[in-house]
């Protein structure tokens, strides 16, 4: 290749958000459920029925565009998007084009090469289409409109990044800043958040942009950098030949690792936006701002700062104690309760990320009470458990929320602090080993663990082993 | 007439339209059209300027629902007016290729 | 008194005297509808069983004391584009020959929580598009008055029931004058309200921003009786009005003593029939007699009205009737390939030639390149056309005029050519830009023996206006000639 090329990139990120109910009707926006089941007039278009808007949507609109720098709109309008597609049960799509509710705005993103911001072009609300099933055995696709008027949010970003780590360092920002927001749960693979690439290459050193192409059907981080890579290979190649980069949608394959393009003669990409006449204008009061900028909640970077100050936490860990809203929100809640936030912060850092891994599962999906934590924390620090019982107990907590005081009582797991009680096991272990016994004695130290451990077994683990020590060190003096 | 309406220009409004019309709508379509159009251009007359478009007559906004959970299940009396049903869903013509 | 020529309130009176059941009522009607319905055409369904069945129980609930409104127990038709649940909706086109929606519309709800027995649906222009009832899917409604003339439209099924005495009222709805032309035509009277005063939950939306529901009936007092019961805030339509008050019958006084009434000189020009344009000054002559303070002023901007009207309401047309596709309701094509194919050949077959003509014209409008020019100029010219109403009644009360340039023209004479049927509403469009209630009511007869109508605009959210200004018009007229009397 003798030229140099650099690669431009703009992202359409659509985010589902976290209300009850769909943006225009009061169905439920909760997923699964039998096709069909969550529907209602409004979200299957029947003739007649007009949307009402969730005042939620907005106010989670704004949440979001507040926190990524931006200005809201303070007269914001709905428009018609129209296009034929049987998901889309009127075969328009409410959206917003001419005055969306936040613009300019930006984000900050951390890179190997350092920091830099990301522009964000505008944020607007719009609604989900339905889903469409694929029948193989009929050869025809089924409706499922359970989807359809699902609250989208879509964030248009300027075409201010250079490479697919700076597209991903840019995703993980928003989905990290909307989660804390408690505004979407973002779970790219089930399509709460959804990334169009809009992707162009020009030669270094140029002004212009060259032609863009728009790529969709990315379902995770790994499918972006490949998706990316992939098209500025393909517009790469197609300068060199001399050819024209042809602005289109294409759709990415990640099993073939290929994209091909979603043209038709049919699909003539010219929207007829007009504005909503069935829905009226927001107008966002300066006491209606306010109370939203005062409702936003500790956002991740302030949170980095705060652990680091004040519970001395190492910038590693409270990298990843803050890297999931549930994670910090769990540590939070359980420092809350025990005040030692080291060792929650250590229970959540090992065996919290091990039980995750081993169950394949995010912090999302963590189901125990930071009350039953804390309340472990304190039981090991009380000694009334060992170390290795807590580990034990903690599984419990992890898998089935249970309350360690209740199970340790329940499975008689207390530590033996009994020293009558002890010296009997001790004695009987030291008159059953006497070889061991020799070996210590004649200096050889290691026999003294091989009695611990064997007393530790003869207790269930339930002695304290620092006191187990102590006594037969007295004893075979 | 001063609008011409030209066959390429029928043939892309009926793709956006979904509406495939016969070669003699087509001509019908052409002549009216083109008609309604010139008829349409005596607002041009009108001085327009600095006039906001007037989407809604009333300066009426902010009407939004709570966010409450209040629609039932009515989906099966809906699908019985569908043309067309598979497993309590809408069945259409295969949409990928 | 026969019951054909009964109004609405006196049909309600004589129930609740027991001198007449709901059921007795509602037989009376079906016995009309069978009698004339067969040269009329005035309904795309009629509902016997159901109205029966409502009737009597409608009955009962007088009888229990539990309903106790003017209303209650009075028959009435309702257009083909308003959903009744269970009852076959079609908007008088093949493409919902046969969808029954699972909801009835807001303004049908209000009429049955009033007590009133709806007992069948208006045939109408197919999706309220045409002005002369002959766009039907259904067949051409005729005029009681003359059946080799169409009745008007679109809501020309309702009005020619209540001009025939098929039904004493029905709703009708006025994108661009189909309640108040239709009314003209058939000697009866309607209203269309302030936009937002009935919720349009429940009507097949033809021009989202313009379609209003309005009462169509023998007289003034009917229809703000009827106006009362469908009026009311909405929360499932946002664009439904909290009004201060829904009282519209207090408005009907016999006193028009200091109304300032204006006549647009602009709507006494070219075209304007001169028997239409003679009755409409004779009507305004009367009221003058009566105290009414009646000039001539220039309205202004009458001309720009039609084509911002067909460029707003024929883009929101495009859209709105995009979900007729053949998947969820209604019509799909026999045989197709592939989905587009599916789509095409469906809305093809299902809709009528005017409504593919406002669907291409619509789309056109709205597509890449053309919006600033034509619909962004359109909402320009509407905001000026609101001005210019806005600066006429700051000096009057009540605009008034004729509601159409002729009286029903001959059936077929219409549609060959569009363009000069669509300037046939150069009197009533403005309204529905402007948001305006109107009234129309006869004033008069022509010639031939076909009816002329009155139009009486007021500012909006003052219907009091109107309806008072018409009240006091009627009481001298006296009851208007009915059509159903001429066998």
């Amino acid at each position: 290749m003798s030229k140099q090329y650099e690669t431009v990139i703009g992202l359409e990120v659509h985010v589902e958000l976290a209300t009850k109910t769909k943006i225009f009707c009061s169905c439920s926006t909760a997923f699964g459920g039998a096709p069909n089941t969550h529907t209602c007039p409004v979200c299957t278009g029947m003739p007649g029925s007009l949307p009402v808007l969730n005042k939620k949507v907005v106010e989670y609109a704004m949440a979001v565009g507040l926190a990524t720098n931006c200005t809201i709109t303070r007269h914001s309008k709905f428009d018609r998007k129209n296009y034929f597609y049987p998901d889309n049960p009127q075969n328009y799509q409410i959206s917003q084009l001419y005055a969306p509710i936040c613009r300019d705005g930006y984000v900050e993103i951390e890179t190997e090469t350092g920091s830099k911001k990301i522009g964000i072009h505008e944020i607007h609300m719009e609604e989900d289409a339905g889903k469409l099933i694929h029948d193989e055995w009929e050869d025809c696709s089924l409706v499922d409109y359970n989807r359809s008027g699902v609250p989208l949010i879509e964030i248009v970003s300027e075409p201010d990044m250079r490479s697919a780590e700076e597209v991903i360092a840019y995703l993980d920002k928003l989905r990290l800043i909307i989660q804390y927001l408690g505004a979407s749960d973002c779970k790219l693979q089930e399509g709460s958040m959804r990334a169009d690439v809009n992707l162009s290459v020009r030669e270094v050193g140029t002004e212009k942009f060259g032609t863009r192409t728009e790529m969709k059907n990315l379902n995770s981080f790994k499918a972006i950098g490949r998706a990316i890579e992939g098209e500025r290979q393909r517009q790469i190649e197609l300068l060199e030949e001399g050819k024209k980069v042809i602005q289109e949608t294409r759709r990415w394959d990640d099993n073939k690792e290929s994209s091909h393009a979603m043209r038709s003669k049919e699909d003539a990409q010219d929207y007829r936006y007009f504005p909503e006449p069935d829905l009226v204008p927001i107008d966002i009061s300066e006491e209606w701002l306010d109370e939203i900028k005062a409702r936003q909640p500790e956002l991740r970077t302030e949170k980095l700062k705060r652990y680091k100050e004040e519970f001395e936490i190492p910038d590693y860990d409270a990298q990843i104690l803050t890297g999931s809203k549930q994670m910090a929100d769990m540590f939070e809640a359980a420092t809350d309760i025990c005040k030692k936030p080291k060792k929650v912060s250590n229970w959540l850092m090992v065996e919290t990320m091990r039980l995750l891994k081993e169950a394949g599962q995010e912090p999302e999906d963590m189901k125990f009470s930071p009350e039953h934590l804390a309340m472990l924390i304190e039981l090991v620090d009380a000694g009334t458990i060992n170390s290795s019982v807590a580990k034990e107990v903690f599984e419990h907590i992890f898998h089935e929320d249970v309350d360690p005081k209740e199970y340790v009582e329940e499975k008689g797991l207390k530590t033996v602090n009994d020293e009558g009680a002890l010296k009997k096991t001790i004695e009987r272990i030291v008159a059953a080993n006497p070889q061991s016994v020799a070996d210590y004695k004649g200096g050889k130290e290691k026999a003294l663990g091989f009695l611990v451990g064997q007393t530790m077994k003869e207790m269930k683990g339930k002695a304290n082993p620092g006191k187990v020590n102590e006594i037969l060190k007295e004893l075979l003096k | 007439m001063a609008n011409i309406i030209s066959d390429e220009t029928i043939e892309y409004v009926g793709i956006l339209a979904k509406l495939e019309l016969s070669d003699k709508e087509k001509e019908a379509a052409k002549k009216d059209m083109g008609r309604m159009l010139d008829y349409i251009d005596k607002l041009n007359e009108l001085d327009t300027a600095g006039v906001e478009p007037m989407s809604h007559v009333f300066p009426v906004s902010n009407v939004f629902r709570e966010d409450e959970v209040e629609n039932g299940d009515e989906h099966e009396e809906m699908l019985v007016n569908a043309p067309k049903v598979k497993d309590g869903m809408y069945m259409v013509p295969k949409t990928v290729e | 008194m026969e019951f054909r020529e009964m109004t609405a309130a006196e049909i309600g009176q004589t129930i609740k005297a027991g001198e007449m059941t709901a059921v007795d009522a509602v037989k009376a009607a079906l016995a009309e509808i069978k009698r004339q319905d067969e040269v009329l055409n005035s309904f795309v369904t009629v509902d016997e069983e159901g109205a029966l069945k409502r009737a009597a129980e409608v009955q009962k609930r007088i009888e229990s004391g539990e309903l106790t409104g003017p209303l209650a127990g009075v028959p009435i038709a309702i257009k083909d584009n308003m959903c009744t649940k269970g009852l076959k909706t079609t908007c008088s086109s093949k493409i919902l020959y046969n969808f029954e929606p699972t909801y009835s519309a807001e303004a049908v709800l209000n009429l049955e929580k009033a007590g009133m027995v709806v007992i069948g649906k208006t045939n109408m222009d197919e999706f309220a598009m045409g002005s002369t009832t002959e766009t039907s899917a259904f067949g051409v409604t005729r005029n009681p008055w003359d059946t080799e003339h169409v009745p008007g439209g679109s809501s020309g099924g309702s009005c020619a029931a209540v001009a025939s005495g098929e039904a004493p009222c029905a709703l009708g709805s006025d994108t661009g004058g189909s309640i108040r032309q239709p009314s003209s035509f058939c000697g009866v009277t309607g209203i269309k309200p302030t936009y937002g005063t009935v919720s349009r939950y429940g009507l097949i939306a033809y021009g989202s921003s313009l379609d209003q529901i309005g009462p169509v009936a023998k007289d003034v007092t009917d229809c703000a009786l009827l106006l009362e019961a469908i009026a009311s805030y909405d929360k499932k339509d946002s664009t439904s009005v909290k009004r201060e008050s829904y009282d519209f019958t207090s408005a009907l006084k016999d006193d028009a003593e200091g109304l300032r009434i204006g006549i647009p000189r602009d709507y006494f020009g070219e075209g304007l029939n001169p028997e239409v344009a003679a009755a409409v000054k004779a009507a305004a002559k009367v009221l003058e007699e009566k105290g009414a303070v009646v000039e001539e002023f220039d309205l202004s901007l009458v001309d720009y009205a039609i084509p911002a009207y067909y460029i707003i309401a024929s883009a929101e047309a495009s859209s709105n009737l995009a979900r007729f596709d053949g998947v969820k309701y209604g019509y799909r094509t026999e045989e197709y390939e592939g989905l587009h194919n599916m789509y095409k050949k469906t809305r093809s077959e299902g809709f009528g030639p005017e409504v593919k003509r406002r669907i291409m014209l619509g789309s056109f409008v709205l597509s890449s390149g053309y919006y600033d020019a034509y619909y962004l100029k359109a909402l320009r010219t509407k905001a000026l056309i609101r001005q210019a109403f806005d600066r006429a009644f700051e000096k009057y009360d009540v605009i008034l005029g004729p509601a159409a340039p002729t009286t029903a023209p001959k059936l077929g004479e219409s549609l060959s050519d569009p363009l000069q049927m669509y300037l046939g509403d150069v009197y009533t469009i403005s309204a529905n830009l402007a948001g305006l209630p109107g009234i129309c009511l006869p004033c008069g007869m022509d010639s031939k023996g076909l009816p002329i109508g009155l139009q009486l605009l007021g500012d909006c959210f003052k219907e009091e206006h109107i309806i008072r200004t018409a009240y006091a018009y009627e009481c001298s007229r006296g009851r208007a000639a009915f059509a159903g009397k001429r066998d």
